[in-house]
């Protein structure tokens, strides 16, 4: 489904990916650990294709396909989506109404016209039980005064209505509280199918353990430096970081 | 025909097209510019006024001739040669274009984009259509229904020939001829513009708007409104139309009068898109507009305005409460783009007791335009209680343009209570990464960011007009972040 080979990305000349190589199948979830600043949120976005981030080589394969050169929008029509780290608001636009233009704007995009209301308002229904979101909370203005947790729910219910392919979440547990998180990892674990993907980037094990992964990645200055199965994340969450920076400057 | 609502009327419009359209009674003919006493004597004279209307408008000119071109607004223009404008001509009946192929495209596009029909928009810009005047119209079945309870909705010239009593108590009681520059002007050469009276204890059963007056072809120059609700009456009334307007006077003078007496109450609204030039600020309106409603006992006053167009604008809807417990209200979206101009705002000023006023003013700006919140909030000694709460919340979209809050408050009595909130925003990558993200592209991303900006005072519209209003909101800012 994805394919990334020796990517380098840099923001004002800084190379911040230094040749990342992964690949993931449909099916398959991946985790992405490492320590702070080690271009995880960067590798992300990158993949969403932010335009402050220039790719200076390799290449990002979608489907078989390059996206490098597409817009973003362009790419989330493909199907990639990202749960920002650090949503944005924006002030008077409502949860059901940015749902409503982005899930049109989506079917536009693919030669469909607009979902009928009907079928919108029971989609909407559905989801936000799923998540246990209260509906009062959809006619408020996107992310404004969310608390941390709310805003990663609501990150969940958008991945929930748009019904990705490759799903990438950055730190969604991050401000979540222990029953939230099993309600957001039960929700993407029901959203799972043969024919998606998830890129679960995170420092913890304690969502890995809801959502197992298949592969664990370890991401340190710009590289992806060490891959394994689920049982790398329990080693990390044991002994730290240190160990595998030993390794790579040995 | 008891509950006939502009829906209905819009229904029967879709069905039955255009079949008023304009016609003529004034053999057509135009003055030669220039302006003087003799100048305004013709033109009441044309119009068949009475001597006493004549009289007003020659002391409105003799207090003119007087003043200067007020200097205050943050905007810069071209002085407009007074003597250079004709200051009369007949409405005009001769088409512009003999089919919309010789329209500008561009023009043509916007239309579509506002889900113009075509014979609307054949009718917008001028070209030439096959009216059919039929004596059962649909404007005619609208007049019907203000006619069975009442209500006045005619041209100003047809009121001061039908209803002089009306007329000669309340024109100028609100706007005084001397008011400043703009008003004595607009009182010495009025030709065109509204008149509406509602009587006591009558709630107006559908949005009056100009859109739909018959027999005035397009807005004049120096148009005139008076509105007048008695006592415990409602009106809600719709001025201008989203389509743009190409007109080739460049300086527009508007009066707009509002008389709403005891208990009564007015929900004026405004969507205004005049030509605002082209890219580089060229052409474009200049629109310098005096609106001011006056509040009795009880009353209330509502301005809602969507600004787009003008290159120059200058625009201060305001409220006089008078009576006690009345209330005035100004919500409006000021847009510009390119090398747009707007000075806005609007003046409550307390008068009575518990008089409460709230302002929300929403500014966008983009291009090199720069758009300012102008407003003066007065309480007066006697106005006990009086409460005034302001919000100005400006959204930049570029580096280049310009956002100001000029706020001036004057309290003389000690229990007022004002607040004043400002915000200055700009429309952030983040933002808009973030809805590209989602599958919404940059376009669509900035019509959505600003719709949720302007959604308090869009909110205040009725339905219709909402709608248009917010896709008039796109177009305006298309194509203002590359
Ligand atoms: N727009 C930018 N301008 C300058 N530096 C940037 C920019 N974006 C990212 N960086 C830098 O790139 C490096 C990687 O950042 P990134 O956000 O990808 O890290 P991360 O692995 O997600 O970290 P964390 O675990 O703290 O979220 C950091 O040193 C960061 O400061
Ligand atoms: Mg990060």
């Amino acid at each position: 489904m994805l394919k990334i080979i020796d990517l380098h990305a840099s923001v004002e000349d800084k190379a911040i990916l230094k040749g990342i190589n992964l690949e993931i199948n449909a099916g398959e979830v991946h985790a992405i650990m490492g320590p702070n600043g080690s271009g995880k949120s960067t590798l992300a976005s990158v993949i969403a294709g932010k335009e402050d981030y220039e790719v200076t080589q390799g290449d990002i394969l979608f489907e078989e396909e390059s996206i490098n050169e597409l817009a973003p929008e362009e790419r989330a029509h493909k199907g990639v989506f990202l749960s920002f780290q650090y949503p944005t608001e924006i002030p008077g636009v409502s949860v059901t109404n940015f749902m409503k233009t982005a899930i049109n704007e989506t079917r536009k995009a693919r030669g469909l016209g607009d979902m009928p209301a009907n079928e919108m308002l029971k989609m909407i229904r559905e989801k936000s039980e799923m998540l246990e979101i209260d509906r009062k909370f959809l006619s408020r203005s996107l992310n404004e005064g969310f608390s941390g947790g709310e805003k990663k729910r609501n990150e969940i219910f958008q991945l929930a209505m748009l019904e990705p392919k490759l799903a990438i979440l950055d730190e969604t547990d991050s401000g979540l509280d222990i029953d939230a998180l099993r309600i957001v990892a039960s929700g993407v674990n029901k959203l799972r199918s043969d024919e998606n993907a998830v890129i679960i980037i995170t420092h913890y094990q304690r969502l890995l353990d809801h959502i197992v992964p298949d592969f664990v990645h370890v991401m340190f200055e710009g590289r992806i430096v060490k891959s394994g199965g689920k049982e790398l994340a329990h080693e990390l969450e044991e002994k730290g970081y240190d160990w595998i920076k030993d390794e790579v400057n040995a | 025909m008891t509950k006939y609502t502009e829906d209905d009327l819009r229904e029967e419009l879709k069905t039955k097209e255009y079949e008023y359209g304009f016609f003529t009674d004034i053999e057509s003919d135009t003055f030669e510019p220039g302006l003087n006493e003799d100048v305004v004597r013709a033109i009441s004279l044309k119009k068949e006024e009475p001597e006493w209307m004549t009289e007003w408008r020659l002391e409105a000119f003799r207090a003119w001739e007087k003043m200067i071109e007020p200097e205050w607004a943050n905007v810069t223009y071209e002085k407009p040669d007074f003597q250079a404008i004709s200051y009369y001509s007949a409405p005009n009946t001769k088409p512009k274009y003999d089919s919309l192929d010789e329209v500008d495209p561009q023009l043509l596009e916007t239309f579509k984009k506002l889900g113009i029909s075509m014979d609307e928009q054949k009718m917008l810009a001028g070209v030439a259509m096959d009216v059919v005047i039929d004596s059962v119209s649909v404007a005619t079945t609208f007049k019907k229904s203000l006619d069975e309870k009442g209500i006045i909705f005619c041209s100003i010239s047809e009121a001061i020939q039908k209803h002089p009593e009306l007329v000669k108590k309340y024109i100028g009681t609100v706007v005084p001829r001397t008011d400043n520059f703009y008003a004595a002007l607009n009182s010495a050469v009025f030709s065109d513009g509204s008149f509406c009276y509602i009587p006591k204890g009558v709630r107006c059963p559908m949005e009056l708007s100009t859109y739909f007056r018959i027999n005035q072809g397009g807005t004049g120059q120096f148009e005139r409104t008076l509105l007048i609700a008695d006592e415990d009456s409602y009106v809600s009334y719709l001025e201008g139309c989203t389509a743009p307007s190409r007109d080739e006077n460049q300086m527009h003078a508007a009066v707009v009068e509002l008389i709403a007496m005891d208990g009564a109450e007015i929900k004026y609204s405004t969507v205004q898109n005049w030509y605002p030039g082209n890219a580089e600020g060229k052409g474009g309106v200049f629109n310098f507009v005096t609106k001011r409603g006056i509040c009795e006992k009880n009353a209330k006053i509502s301005w809602t305005q969507v600004e787009t167009g003008s290159a120059v604008t200058w625009k201060y809807p305001s409220c006089i409460l008078k009576g006690d417990n009345s209330v005035g209200e100004f919500y409006s979206i000021a847009v510009t783009n390119n090398h747009q101009q707007a000075d806005t705002g609007t003046k409550m000023i307390h008068l009575g007791k518990n008089t409460r006023s709230t302002i929300i003013s929403k500014g966008i700006s983009a291009g090199k335009s720069q758009n300012s919140y102008r407003g003066l909030v007065q309480i007066g000694p006697r106005a006990e209680n009086a409460r005034n709460f302001s919000e100005c919340d400006s959204l930049l979209m570029g580096n280049d343009c310009g956002a100001h809050t000029f706020p001036y408050i004057e309290v003389k009595n000690k229990s007022a209570i004002i607040e004043h909130e400002a915000t200055t925003s700009k429309i952030g990558e983040d933002q808009i990464f973030y809805c590209n993200q989602r599958g919404i592209d940059t376009e669509k991303a900035i019509a959505l960011i600003v719709n949720g900006f302007s959604k308090e005072v869009l909110n205040k519209l009725p339905m219709e007009f909402a709608v248009e209003a917010q896709k008039l909101l796109e177009i305006s800012l298309e194509g203002s972040v590359g």
